[in-house]
């Protein structure tokens, strides 16, 4: 441990702990705008300036020292301060009351803080236009402050190397390859820029006036699902600790909304294992295409189309749960309640900006003869649809799914989180291969924030090789295990695989919220902290369960009987499974 | 394309296994074709291994490279200090209103591409000009029409 | 069956530095001809194949050898020759001309070889003649210029015959790697970059990093400062001097590898200094088991491409990796963790350019010259309003007023000196009035300048000051790599301000505000560029204020 003193405040922290960090142990924030705990410091904004000795340090980067003297406030310092912020606003629009992350911009917040009251510096404004192009995730470079946390996330974390550094001086421009726009990058849509960005310069692509619009139309028949992971984090947004299960209020809410039935993606999560561990086992059992991906998360999807073309066979042909349900809800459910299925629109409630895309993504989205989702928002832009409706959300009462599409497991909730559609899949893989049920429901070996999480497991004697990876930038190496093993003719090091693009899964998906909890450190949005809340969130979801596995949904049970016929089957194959095809990096 | 003609791969199988090789690969191929295209810069990452991304970056970080091709005669006006205190801003004006563009530009008949460089390092000779690594020194704004009518009637008598 | 013994014995630094001399000795005459960027831009090449052409039509190649050589230094007069026939006084000649070379050639070498006068009789040579008598070249100090202009950069043997590789061979065979990085320490050389920081401290923090896989040396040959150009006459005129000191600090440190990083902008540099390692590698200079000694080491050379902001550090090791070359913040220091991440020590190209005459004359030596706190010697390229504009070496502690009116011959007559920039964009002004001050590290910074890397510009009456201040923002601004707000965005803010002040149009309130904006880039930047970009703003303001009060609107509307 090293000891030292900030602000004649005695400090112990481990060694390499920064300045910045170990002031936090002393409730000192100085603040900063680009320091984020997921990326290395890139010392941009220069907002968190401290003396050591008399000198000027950045305290984000620079190492405590046993002994040090740090001053971080001083009256020099906070002129200091205060001027550079006043830079960084020349170059910022004043545009707060229009922009969509007003009330939760960590410039804006800091702004406050700081008592900025005027500016007497001339406004220096990008002109450059907004990148839209994805329809998932919108760039607007008049509001960046280059602080280059997405351009890190993207490239380091990530590994998708779409954003980067066009230019330099004060023209440098966060964007794709020589300007290209997104739609034409190797951008996956993962949202983990718009996760970490900290102002509005990267924000989700807006559907909510769309839904609206279906709303408002009564002609239509609209029903909603949420994903599993909506559910232990909307609350942030309306003052609830991180990780709240609010599943009844928001089904509640939904309701008030105007949606017509209120499904939920659990369900089809439970729809989903039985596909694919049904799969799992067909493949596993005639060794073909193993190791076996996969393909819930189609940030994953885009990934490997793009960048390992030569695996496309490995992945699941499983569509992801909300498709799944979407396809269902116009076919089955229409059916059973007696609607026209024209006029059945579906509502994805995720907290994915990738699942935006993803209902475009190819003709195998339309199924159901019609687009099967017909509208993605994620989970921030449910919370504004719900404030603007003027939804007293805290004190909702809780409500019920409807029926039958919103039955699930613990199993199916778990689906939000790294490792819970492995643990999901292995118990039904289990109860196929062996007839009998497993004796523990938990692999702890793949649970938790470790890059790549390997485990061997016994069924019945046989071994099946199982790697959870968190984070599709940790990708890289297990994909070079495999392909070196397919080039020699060996045995694969893994048998199933389980991929989310997003550190942690989907609970921290690029479009939850990004808000601070008022008991919480800064910075906003994400962090490991909050990773491991909405986690447990979940897990504590699957263990209350009553029903803990999909193959014991009832719903699932009945809709295999009534109408789909086995899993694996024609009928499943038309309605729940899609086809990959190679695509470019780069578009012209 | 052909591997054979193909700069980008050629050049990146050349720098591949070399350490701190992308900057020397891009001044590789702009010294062939005096500019780094797109599908240059694709070749060059996929054969290099680099991702396109960082090959841009890298592009459009430095000055020295440039993404479209430039006149057949580069005009560098040094903006040095000595250039500077010589009188060279004077130059440099007459350069843009004789030819009628303005610096990092070429002309439409793609002849000459203006540019500002920051000291080429002939002091001494201030205010100096380069066109094609040819250096003029102890320029004068009279002198510009002159040059000017010399790669001129080059270009006239090499076609 | 290879004979090594043989082999050593051809690549000998003493047998090739016997015959060298010997087969220079034969020689009766040897015409120097400046063949570095300026004089080769002003036509140098053409005047040495007529210098050939004349010699062959009258049968004097056995007598009279041509010498292509580095930078003389008075660039301003170029292309410049200077005739060394034996027993008679060196003539310089300036400006020459294909005319004048012929002129040279006949009538006063071939007649110089005959008979014993010592003077240019001929009235049309006359006007050429420079004299080498003149404060220009006596007031000098040429320690790291010492074969700069003497010798053929392009041939190795040269450089060994004038006591190359001794330094290196000294090192090598009778010294520690501790006993050379204490002789550097004691002889107090600093950095040549602009920084100072104590050469032998580097060395010796560098040193304490142990070598795991790899150690890097790298020389910093990114001169970006605009109007300076002592690293391309270094490399241009004495590659050798460079890579041998880089030898000698590798084998101190411990290093295993070496890099030159060099401005794409030199290509003549860079020629030349890929010609010279070729050399070294043929003469088993560089390679394995160097001299014979466990000693081995080999250096590569990369390009820079256009980035100003590459001469820091960092933003250098950026540059090699093949990333943007973008500073970060420090520590860990490149010492510690540097190119690829591993231990890295980063040298300016005239800072190695010391280290062999420091090992061969013994640190006292070296520190006999300078200030206490400054030793050794400075090179400068002197530019600007000036009459002998043009590459210069002095003693530290010479003053800027000996520099500027004894050795520059002064401003240009109808003018008169206003004062002297030094350390270009990252530096200060030196007034009229301060002239008098002692070139040193400690007494540059005390007025607001820098020592920097060497560029001296001097500015006569007829400068604006607040067009100056400007000139230089505007350089930086467009340098600066925009990674950090405060160099980003202030730096962009300033030169608003300060053109609405030219202008015309600014207000007291404007002023204000630019000396805002200055502190916190000054402060709150994150490397050097950043920090000391207002310097030329701040140290106009301090001695020349007036001129920018003179140009607000206020009390004038």
């Amino acid at each position: 441990m090293v000891k030292l003193k900030i602000d004649n405040i005695e400090v112990e922290v481990a060694p390499d702990t920064s300045i910045l960090d170990a002031a936090r142990t002393v409730q000192i924030n100085i603040p900063t705008l680009c320091k984020h705990p997921d990326v290395d410091p890139s010392a941009g904004c220069g907002m968190c300036i401290v003396k050591v000795g008399g000198r000027i340090m950045r305290s984000c980067c620079t190492p405590v020292s046993e002994g040090m003297e740090v001053i971080t406030n001083d009256e020099e310092l906070k002129e200091i301060r205060k001027m550079v912020l006043k830079l960084i606003l020349s170059n910022h629009p004043n545009d707060c009351l229009n922009c969509s992350r007003s009330n939760q911009c960590e410039l804006q917040d800091i702004t406050a803080e700081l008592g900025i009251d005027q500016n007497e510096i001339v406004k220096l404004v990008s002109q450059e236009p907004k990148d839209d192009t994805t329809g998932a995730i919108v760039l607007d470079p008049s509001k960046c402050i280059v602080c280059g946390r997405c351009v890190n996330i993207c490239q380091n974390v990530q590994n998708v190397w779409a954003l980067s550094y066009l230019r330099r001086g004060f023209v440098t421009k966060i964007t794709g390859a020589n300007d290209t726009k997104l739609a034409n990058s190797p951008c996956i849509k993962c949202g983990q820029c718009v996760a970490h960005c900290p102002t509005g310069a990267i924000t989700d692509y807006d559907n909510t006036r769309r839904v609206s619009a279906l709303l408002n139309n009564k002609k239509n028949i609209t029903v909603v699902q949420i994903a599993p992971a909506v559910r232990v984090a909307l609350g942030e947004e309306f003052g609830f600790d991180f990780g709240s299960n609010l599943t009844g209020k928001i089904y509640a809410a939904l309701r008030r909304l105007g949606f017509a039935k209120v499904f939920d993606t659990n369900f089809a999560a439970d729809l989903t294992i039985i596909e694919e561990a049904s799969e799992f086992v067909e493949r596993f059992t005639k060794n073909d295409n193993i190791p076996m991906f996969t393909s819930c998360c189609p940030a994953w999807v885009d990934y490997v189309e793009k960048y390992y073309p030569e695996n496309l066979a490995n992945l699941s042909s499983c569509k992801s749960p909300h498709q799944m349900l979407g396809a269902i809800a116009k076919t089955y459910w229409a059916e059973k309640a007696g609607v026209d299925a024209s006029k059945v629109k579906v509502v994805s409630v995720m907290p994915c900006t990738a699942k935006k895309w993803e209902i475009g993504r190819d003709e195998t989205m339309n199924s159901s003869g019609y687009k099967d989702v017909d509208e993605v928002i994620t989970t921030r832009e449910l919370a504004k649809m719900i404030k603007a409706a003027g939804i007293d959300f805290k004190h909702l009462k809780e409500e019920e799914a409807d029926s039958p599409l919103g039955e699930y497991s613990g199993a199916g909730t778990i689906f939000g989180v790294t490792g819970g559609v492995m643990t999901a899949a292995l118990r039904t893989a289990y109860f196929y291969i062996t007839g009998e049920e497993l004796g523990k429901l938990n692999f702890e070996a793949i649970e938790g924030l470790k890059a790549v999480k390997a485990a061997e497991i016994d069924i019945k004697g046989t071994k099946v090789r199982i790697a959870v990876v968190n984070g599709v930038g940790n990708v890289a190496p297990v994909m070079e295990a495999i392909n070196k093993a397919k080039s020699e003719g060996s045995e694969p090091p893994y048998h199933f695989i389980e991929v989310m693009a997003c550190p942690g899964g989907c609970i921290a998906g690029g479009g939850q919220p990004r808000v601070m909890g008022a008991t919480f450190d800064k910075p906003w949005g994400i962090n490991n902290e909050i990773r491991k809340l909405r986690s447990k969130g979940l897990y504590n979801e699957d263990v209350e369960a009553q029903n803990r596995l999909s193959h014991k949904n009832e719903s699932i049970k009945k809709l295999y009987a009534d109408y789909l016929g086995k899993a694996g089957g024609e009928k499943a194959h038309h309605l729940l499974h899609t086809k990959y095809r190679e695509r470019d990096l780069y578009k012209k | 394309m052909d591997r054979e003609t193909c700069l980008g791969c050629q050049t990146g199988d050349k720098w591949r296994k070399k350490r701190g090789s992308l900057i020397m690969a891009l001044h590789e191929i702009q010294g062939v074709k005096g500019y780094v295209g797109w599908q240059d810069a694709m070749d060059l990452a996929k054969t290099m291994n680099v991702p396109l991304a960082r090959v841009y970056e890298v592009l459009t970080f430095y000055n020295f490279f440039k993404l479209v091709t430039p006149g057949k005669a580069v005009i560098s006006v040094c903006t040095g200090t000595a250039c500077f205190l010589k009188g060279n801003d004077k130059v440099l004006e007459k350069f843009k209103s004789e030819l009628g563009i303005k610096e990092g530009e070429s002309t439409p008949d793609g002849l000459f591409h203006l540019q500002v460089v920051r000291c080429v390092g002939c002091c001494g000779l201030a205010p100096v000009c380069v066109v094609n690594g040819k250096t003029y020194g102890r320029m004068t704004p009279e002198q510009v029409p002159v040059i000017l009518n010399e790669w001129r009637e080059a270009f006239k008598k090499e076609a | 069956m290879v004979d090594m013994e043989e082999i050593r014995k051809k690549f000998d630094i003493h047998n090739i530095a016997k015959n060298k001399l010997a087969e220079i000795e034969k020689y009766k005459c040897s015409i120097y001809c400046c063949h570095s960027t300026g004089c080769k831009s002003s036509g140098s090449d053409d005047l040495i194949s007529l210098i050939q052409k004349v010699l062959e039509e009258n049968n004097l190649t056995d007598d009279v050898r041509v010498v292509a050589t580095g930078c003389m230094g008075l660039c301003a007069h170029g292309p410049l020759i200077r005739v060394e026939i034996k027993g008679k006084k060196d003539i310089l000649f300036k400006r020459v001309d294909l005319e004048a070379t012929r002129a040279i050639m006949e009538k006063y070498v071939i007649p110089g070889l005959k008979n014993d006068g010592d003077m240019v009789t001929d009235e049309t040579l006359k006007p050429y003649v420079l004299s080498l008598d003149l404060p220009f070249f006596t007031k000098q100090e040429k320690v790291v210029l010492k074969n700069a202009g003497h010798i053929d950069p392009e041939d190795i043997s040269e450089y060994i015959a004038h006591g190359g590789y001794l330094a290196l061979e000294k090192a090598l065979k009778t010294m520690t790697p501790g006993q050379v990085v204490e002789e550097i320490k004691k002889s107090g050389l600093r950095g040549r970059g602009g920084g100072g920081f104590s050469t032998g401290m580097k060395w010796e923090l560098a040193a304490k990093v142990p070598t795991v896989d790899e150690k890097f040396i790298i020389c910093n040959g990114d001169e970006g400062d605009p109007g300076a150009y002592m690293d391309r006459s270094i490399l241009e005129g004495d590659p050798h001097a460079v890579i041998e000191g880089m030898m000698i600090a590798a084998y101190a440190i411990g290093a295993t590898a070496g890099w030159f990083y060099v401005r794409a902008e030199y290509p003549l540099a860079v020629e030349r200094l890929q010609k010279a390692l070729q050399d070294c590698r043929r003469h088993l200079l560089l390679g394995k088991n160097i001299m014979g000694t466990d000693f081995s080491f080999n250096i590569d050379i990369r390009l820079g491409a256009g980035a100003f902001v590459c001469g820091e550090e960092t933003a250098l090791i950026h540059s090699i990796e093949g990333a943007r070359g973008t500073p970060r913040p420090r520590p860990p220091y490149p010492t510690n963790k540097g190119l690829w991440g591993k231990p890295s020590c980063v040298n300016n190209v005239e800072t190695l350019a010391n280290v062999s005459k420091i090992l061969l004359k013994g640190a006292d030596w070296f520190a006999s010259f300078g200030t206490a706190t400054s030793k050794g010697t400075k090179v400068f390229a002197l530019t600007g309003q000036v009459e002998h504009s043009g590459l210069i070496e002095v003693p530290m502690g010479t003053t800027i007023n000996e520099i500027v009116n004894e050795i520059g011959g002064g401003v240009p007559e109808g003018k008169t000196l206003k004062a002297v920039q030094s350390g270009g964009p990252s530096g200060g002004l030196i007034p009229v009035q301060l002239m008098d001050m002692p070139v040193c590290y400690e007494e540059l910074k005390k007025i607001g300048s820098i020592m920097g890397s060497g560029g001296l510009i001097v500015i006569d009456d007829s400068s604006d000051m607040v067009s100056l201040a400007k000139f230089y923002l505007d350089f930086t601004v467009d340098e600066s790599c925009g990674k950090c707000a405060p160099c980003r965005i202030g730096g962009r803010q300033m030169l608003l301000l300060l053109d609405k002040i030219n202008r015309g149009r600014g207000k007291k309130k404007d002023l204000e505000l630019l000396k805002q904006i200055a502190k916190a880039m000054q402060k709150a930047s994150l490397c050097g560029l950043g920090q000391t970009a207002p310097n030329p703003v701040l140290s106009t303001l301090r001695f020349y204020e007036e001129e920018y009060t003179n140009k607000l609107l206020d009390g004038k509307e």
